[in-house]
């Protein structure tokens, strides 16, 4: 080739890349709004005023078992109903953990997703979610007043979805390994564990909370109130416990099944878990049991939220409404072991106690889980004489513990 | 009739029809026809390749909003400082090269008398035979073969089963079950290159070298291992480079351990900072440049 055609080959190529490039931004522009209570601007977005005709289509972006159509278990599905009732053909995808949520819904592909707390802020500020007009929700009235107007939920008092269902992240252990049963995270936490090289823990940063939490009721002196509002002295603190902890994990999981199959095959004795998994892994014949460990635990309170994109807002209101409605809440919460937002759903779970063991409707008791929240820089507890450590900086330092 | 006749019926009736038009215009201007058939591949690897790589690169630059986690298109070198500052980023891009190379040279050691029995003493069928052999592993899915591994690894596994009456036990997940997994997973992109440089290296050498006097090791020493080097550099580009983009792997049977391409995965699925993703990928990119310009001198490039 001519150094002629050769110069020409790279312009070429240069263009084609910056090409690329420029197609691969997202704008950066929001426009400013209410300045929100929790230190953050949520971008200024109307709610819909009306339901139009349903738009015959739906994509869901939900946690593993959250939107069940059958294909799991013929007897778990609470989406074909819907899709009858209301002509909304449904997608699922599921993800794993609430930044894969986050990633994901920036696409633009989904129209409605169950976001935690460590999720729904960072969805409301970058404008991918809008504000719900829980009026056009005839089953929003049902719901737990407790579970209604949260920091996780909503902004000045403008809801942005709807609470679909809580839980706490149970400790999980193998009973014919594990003697006697553990009441403790400290099985996980302690540098002595006799269960060194057999523990499994959470696979996201979030997980830095657990060891906050712990050090929350063992070490008062650092004065740690909230595991997700972590000055530089408290969030060294957990790092570093984390970093005892890490040579005795056997596995992080962050796909619940890898979990259960390594319980299964006791690859990992004791671990974090969501209730779930403990029942699937107990349904495959392995002896395994689960507590709320006496420090408490970190947990869940989910929201189903609607894209600011979506072309199909009225099957996404459809959506919200059937999702929690009684007997789909009931079948969502028993399936996935939570507690259902619905108080109406209590009396239609096939377990008549599924409620009473999921303190459903305790105020008091869901008072005591510290829900997944996204960290930022102003503290969530409330101290202004601080800066705590943004979510960012907890995600670098998930890598650094990981080593 | 005169056959010749009929001959130039038929080129009279062609030379009316448009196909004929546009092959007799394409047969006069040789580069056109060329360029035509390039175009296509060209754009591919232009486009696809190049193009991405570019991108990649630009993409480093910037950064994210820690909060709403968009891409801010501002150019700094503030990722490059984290990747070079950090300690934890050298440490895996250690921990990986490490993996890498010693994946590289397991695959050599166990590839190299395999190549050599099948180049040098199988008959022609069992040649053939010990080839498609080598070859059926590719068939399957890797992700087949890597949770297969996770099994035969686990605690109460078949290496654990195996080991158990000699007092030993099986190395669990961790980086040795990395290694082990990586190496069962690349070795037939070792044998091949091997196999066929070791058949095109004549027996008359090696016969003359023991008509001079030279023993087997030296004969192995001094002609066959110089004439095959360039084929097992070659093979160890397809282990290296595999090895060192690898981020399945040492997820499924690595345990806790994580490797470049973990971080640029956790990045992308995790932390959504895409720049920062594609700050931690450029280094494979310069690992593998680097390594191929050191063994451009080998020849092992022709050897492909």
């Amino acid at each position: 080739m001519s150094i002629r055609k050769t110069a020409r080959l790279l312009v070429g190529l240069a263009g084609v890349g910056i090409l690329v490039a420029a197609c691969g931004t997202s704008s950066t522009s929001s426009s400013p709004g209410a300045p929100g209570g929790q230190g953050f601007q949520a971008p200024n977005l109307p709610a819909l005023s009306a339901l139009g005709q349903p738009e015959g289509e739906l994509s869901v972006l939900a946690w593993p078992g959250y939107a069940e159509n059958g294909s799991n278990d013929p007897k778990v599905d609470w989406v074909t109903p819907f899709e009858k009732e209301t002509g909304c053909k449904v997608s699922v995808k599921p993800f794993g953990t609430s930044d894969e949520a986050v990633t994901l819904m920036k696409t633009g592909q989904y129209d409605v997703v169950s976001a935690s707390g460590d999720a729904s802020l960072r969805l409301i500020a970058a404008g991918d979610v809008e504000p719900v007009n829980t009026a056009l929700i005839p089953n929003y009235a049902d719901v737990y007043d407790f579970l209604k107007n949260k920091p996780w939920n909503s902004v000045n008092g403008a809801a942005y979805g709807v609470p679909h269902g809580w839980g706490a992240n149970v400790l999980t252990w193998r009973s014919d390994k594990v003697t006697p049963a553990p009441d403790s995270w400290s099985v996980m936490f302690d540098a002595n564990s006799p269960y060194k090289g057999k523990i499994t823990a959470y696979d996201s940063p979030i997980y830095i909370a657990d060891a906050a939490l712990y050090l929350m009721k063992t070490k008062p002196d650092l004065g740690i109130k909230n595991p997700y509002a972590l000055d530089d002295k408290q969030f060294q603190a957990a790092v570093d416990l984390l970093k005892v902890q890490r040579p005795m994990v056997s596995e992080y999981w962050s796909d619940y099944l890898k979990e259960s199959q390594s319980l299964k095959s006791g690859d990992s004795v004791v671990g974090t878990a969501w209730q779930v998994t403990v029942n699937l892994t107990k349904s495959e014949g392995a002896p395994v049991e689960s507590v709320l460990p006496k420090e408490g635990a970190t947990g869940w309170s989910d929201t189903w939220m609607v894209s600011a994109k979506s072309p199909h807002k009225t099957c996404a209101y459809k959506w919200m409404n059937h999702i929690i409605s009684p007997q789909a809440n009931a079948q969502v919460a028993e399936y996935f072991g939570e507690s259902p937002a619905n108080a109406k759903a209590c009396a239609l779970t096939t377990d008549t106690k599924h409620c009473d063991n999921y303190h459903a409707g305790d105020a008091a008791y869901a008072a005591q889980i510290h829900y997944w929240t996204t960290p930022i820089v102003q503290c969530l507890d409330g101290r202004t004489d601080v800066k705590c450590k943004d979510y960012s900086e907890w995600t670098r330092a998930w890598t650094e513990i990981k080593g | 009739m005169d056959p010749r006749l009929d001959r130039d019926q038929g080129l009279r009736m062609t030379v009316s029809s448009p196909r004929y038009a546009v092959s007799s215009y394409l047969y006069r201007r040789p580069k056109l026809r060329l360029g035509m058939l390039l175009s296509a591949p060209f754009l591919w690897l232009g486009l696809a390749y190049l193009g991405a790589l570019a991108a990649l690169f630009v993409t480093a630059f910037w950064h994210t909003d820690s909060f709403t986690g968009q891409v801010v298109t501002e150019w700094s070198l503030d990722n490059f400082k984290t990747l070079f500052t950090d300690t934890v980023y050298r440490t895996i891009t250690f921990r990986t090269v490490w993996i890498a190379a010693l994946v590289t040279v397991i695959d050599a050691v166990i590839a190299f008398p395999m190549a050599f029995y099948m180049a040098k003493f199988a008959s022609p069928r069992a040649q053939r035979i010990l080839v498609i052999a080598v070859m059926t592993p590719l068939w399957a899915s890797y992700l087949v073969k890597a949770y297969a591994w996770r099994t035969m690894l686990s605690g109460n596994g078949v290496l654990h089963w195996l080991l158990n009456p000699f007092g030993l036990d099986g190395p669990g997940y961790g980086l040795p079950a990395t290694v082990i997994t990586l190496s069962y997973l690349w070795l037939p992109y070792m044998i091949l290159p091997i196999y066929a440089g070791l058949e095109r290296l004549p027996n008359s050498l090696v016969d003359a070298s023991g008509d001079l006097g030279a023993k087997a090791g030296r004969t192995f020493r001094s002609v066959i291992l110089p004439l095959t080097f360039p084929a097992i550099v070659a093979g160890s580009i397809f282990t290296f480079s595999l090895s060192l983009g690898d981020y399945i792997a040492v997820k499924i049977v690595g345990g806790t351990s994580q490797m470049l391409g973990n971080v640029v995965y956790d990045n992308i699925g995790a932390a959504n900072n895409l720049p920062f993703a594609a700050t931690v990928a450029t280094v494979p990119v310069v690992i593998m440049l680097v390594y191929l310009a050191a063994v451009r001198r080998t020849g092992a490039l022709d050897n492909l």
